[in-house]
């Protein structure tokens, strides 16, 4: 399994470091129904099939990626950055959300 | 703490009267009706030139309707099929399996059957596991090899060491069998690791449980089947669940690819497809993610290490088959997967860790490597359990633990689908325990399928 980084380009998988399921999101902290935060925490689709998963090219610029990938045939469709497609989670995080990603993008770049 | 250690000691007396009153029957079985297999019908059968043999298990068609349908003709489906039948007298039993006996994991495994867990939930269980397979190729009048030769942890620091040791003495106190072996014992044990200083991983000193060991894998399956068999249950191959019968809330069936077939209570046990099989009973979220491991076996050597040996500077197991072949295996892939086959990135690991212990193997040829989808659970710990849904039971999270279960799973899982309620050893592993947060994290990883 190869994994084409929008930053760094194809690169074998053992660069990259599984982070799960790319569909659950963070309840808002300031929750506290306990019904939520196990979803978050415990419950999985788990699909055979298409799958949104993030990865992190840990081994090269770091970027959290979302990654589409077919969990019977292990073929990958789309790859993209994190930031691009998480949702808020609360008012406050707009602001800087996508900025500071551009911005984190590029001072990483590989020596 | 060391209270607590005390009062799990108590086990050691509930698991030894258990065993005492599950090898009893059991004996007396094996000696009476179920005798198929003995010297004296080996030397019948060859003067009868071997026509004789009865199949192991029938091929029958499906019924319209069982007691119990059990989905999933793997160990842990046809070992619940057996207890249900011999421990239950529950024998209106089918267990429907998607292909043949024996494709999926119980196929798949390498082999490892130990009890050397910390936590008493699984002590507990595992313990109760070991004491059925001491006695299970007589129980089952079939030979399922299964061979104690021992399992030993190395340890490569001081700080591991110490937590091994600590293990050691927790499985002590719930009346397991554990050693602590200094690195020079190890060397005269187990000649082939490197125990010297110079070692890329110094070994420091390495857990023994002596009572641990392999068995035959498919002859656990097929000793199971022809057990289960024989006292009536029908397993049907070929006969993939396809959807659930419902009326209302309740599950009173299943459709197959070879037809509908009704039943008072539907048991699934099928490990990696845990989640695909829920989904068709509607079910959309568990706390389970199946992923890929891998195993390996090398060509035939001589006589090389009599017992299974884990190293603990990364992640690897490895035992000699019979035939000779060293079996092998490390870390899952890491990724949600549900293709029977993974990576390159985990061959490399795993055979530089081989390396890494066993320096004179690294010109021994692989011969065969293969896949197998694990039902990953939250907390590393098994779910066995009523439900979720009203005429339904669960049997499900293995990881890549699963094999040395089998008995035990078999035996709580026909507890609990015969009773509605779970036998002790399997009452903590609720599916509701993620929720009220009692799970059993042996490892201390928290909810990261990847890492258990
Ligand atoms: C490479 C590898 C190494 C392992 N090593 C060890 C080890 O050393 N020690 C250890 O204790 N454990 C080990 N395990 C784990 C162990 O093998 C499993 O946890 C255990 O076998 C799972 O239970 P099972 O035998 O019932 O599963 P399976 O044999 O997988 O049974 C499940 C069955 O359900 C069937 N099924 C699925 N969907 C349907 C459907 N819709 N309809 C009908 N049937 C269906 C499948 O075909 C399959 O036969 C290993 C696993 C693998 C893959
Ligand atoms: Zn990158």
């Amino acid at each position: 399994m190869r994994i084409s980084c929008p930053y760094c380009g194809t690169r074998d998988v053992a660069e990259f470091t599984y982070q799960g399921d790319a569909t659950i999101t963070r309840p808002d902290p300031a929750s506290t129904d306990q019904n939520t935060w196990n979803a978050f925490v415990y419950d999985r689709a788990n699909p055979a099939g298409k799958h949104s998963e993030l990865w992190q090219h840990s081994g090269g610029c770091r970027t959290h990626l979302v990654v589409e990938r077919d969990t019977v045939t292990h073929v990958i469709t789309s790859v993209a950055f994190a930031g691009a497609k998480r949702k808020p989670v609360s008012a406050a995080a707009p602001k800087r959300k996508a900025p500071a990603r551009k911005a984190a993008t590029r001072g990483k770049a590989p020596s | 703490m060391v209270g607590n250690l005390k009062a799990e000691g108590a086990y050691v007396v509930y698991i030894g009267m258990r065993s005492v009153r599950v090898g009893g029957p059991a004996l007396c079985r094996a000696d009476g009706n179920m005798a198929e297999y003995s010297a004296f019908a080996l030397l019948r059968n060859a003067l009868s030139g071997n026509r004789d043999w009865k199949q192991a298990w029938r091929k029958p068609e499906p019924k319209p309707s069982y007691d119990v349908i059990v989905i999933g003709g793997g160990g842990h489906g046809l070992a619940t099929a057996y207890y249900l039948a011999a421990e239950h007298g529950i024998s209106n039993v089918a267990v429907l399996e998607r292909g043949w006996l024996g494709s999926g994991n119980i196929g798949r495994n390498t082999t490892i059957v130990r009890s050397n867990y910390l936590l008493p939930q699984s002590t507990r269980f595992y313990e109760f596991s070991m004491k059925l397979w001491e006695n299970l190729s007589h129980e089952l009048n079939y030979n399922v090899m299964f061979s104690q030769r021992g399992i030993l942890n190395l340890a490569h620091s001081p700080a591991q060491a110490d937590d091994y040791i600590r293990r050691g003495n927790a499985m002590r106190l719930s009346g397991g069998d554990a050693e602590w072996l200094s690195a020079e014992e190890i060397g005269r044990k187990v000649p082939g690791v490197d125990v010297s200083g110079s070692a890329r991983f110094p070994v420091v000193g390495g857990l023994l449980q002596p009572r641990a060991g392999t068995a035959r894998h498919d002859a656990v399956a097929w000793g199971y089947a022809r057990g289960a068999d024989r006292r009536g249950v029908d397993i049907i191959e070929n006969c993939e669940v396809t959807g659930f019968l419902r009326d209302g809330d309740r599950i009173v069936g299943v459709t197959t690819t070879r037809g509908e077939i009704r039943a008072a209570k539907t048991a699934v046990a099928v490990a990696g497809s845990t989640g695909r099989v829920m989904k068709l009973a509607g079910v959309d979220k568990l706390p389970i993610e199946s992923h890929v491991l891998q195993a390996f076996v090398t060509e035939s050597l001589k006589p090389f290490v009599d017992m299974v040996v884990t190293w603990g500077a990364g992640h690897l197991y490895m035992s000699q088959s019979d035939k000779g072949g060293l079996v092998f295996g490390g870390n899952i892939d890491g990724y949600n997967s549900y293709a029977q086959r993974g990576n390159l990135p985990i061959v490399e690991e795993v055979m530089s860790e081989m390396v890494a212990m066993f320096p004179s193997v690294a010109r021994v040829r692989l011969l065969r490597s293969w896949g197998g989808v694990m039902d990953m659970s939250m907390d590393g710990s098994p779910i066995i359990t009523t439900g979720p849904l009203p005429g339904m039971y669960l049997n499900c999270g293995w990881c890549y633990g699963g094999f040395k279960a089998t008995p035990a799973s078999g035996f709580s899982f026909a507890w609990t689908i015969a009773r509605d309620e779970p036998h002790q050893i399997n009452a903590p592993y609720t599916l509701d325990r993620f929720h009220r947060g009692v799970i059993i994290d042996e490892k201390g990883q928290g909810a990261t399928p990847r890492l258990h």
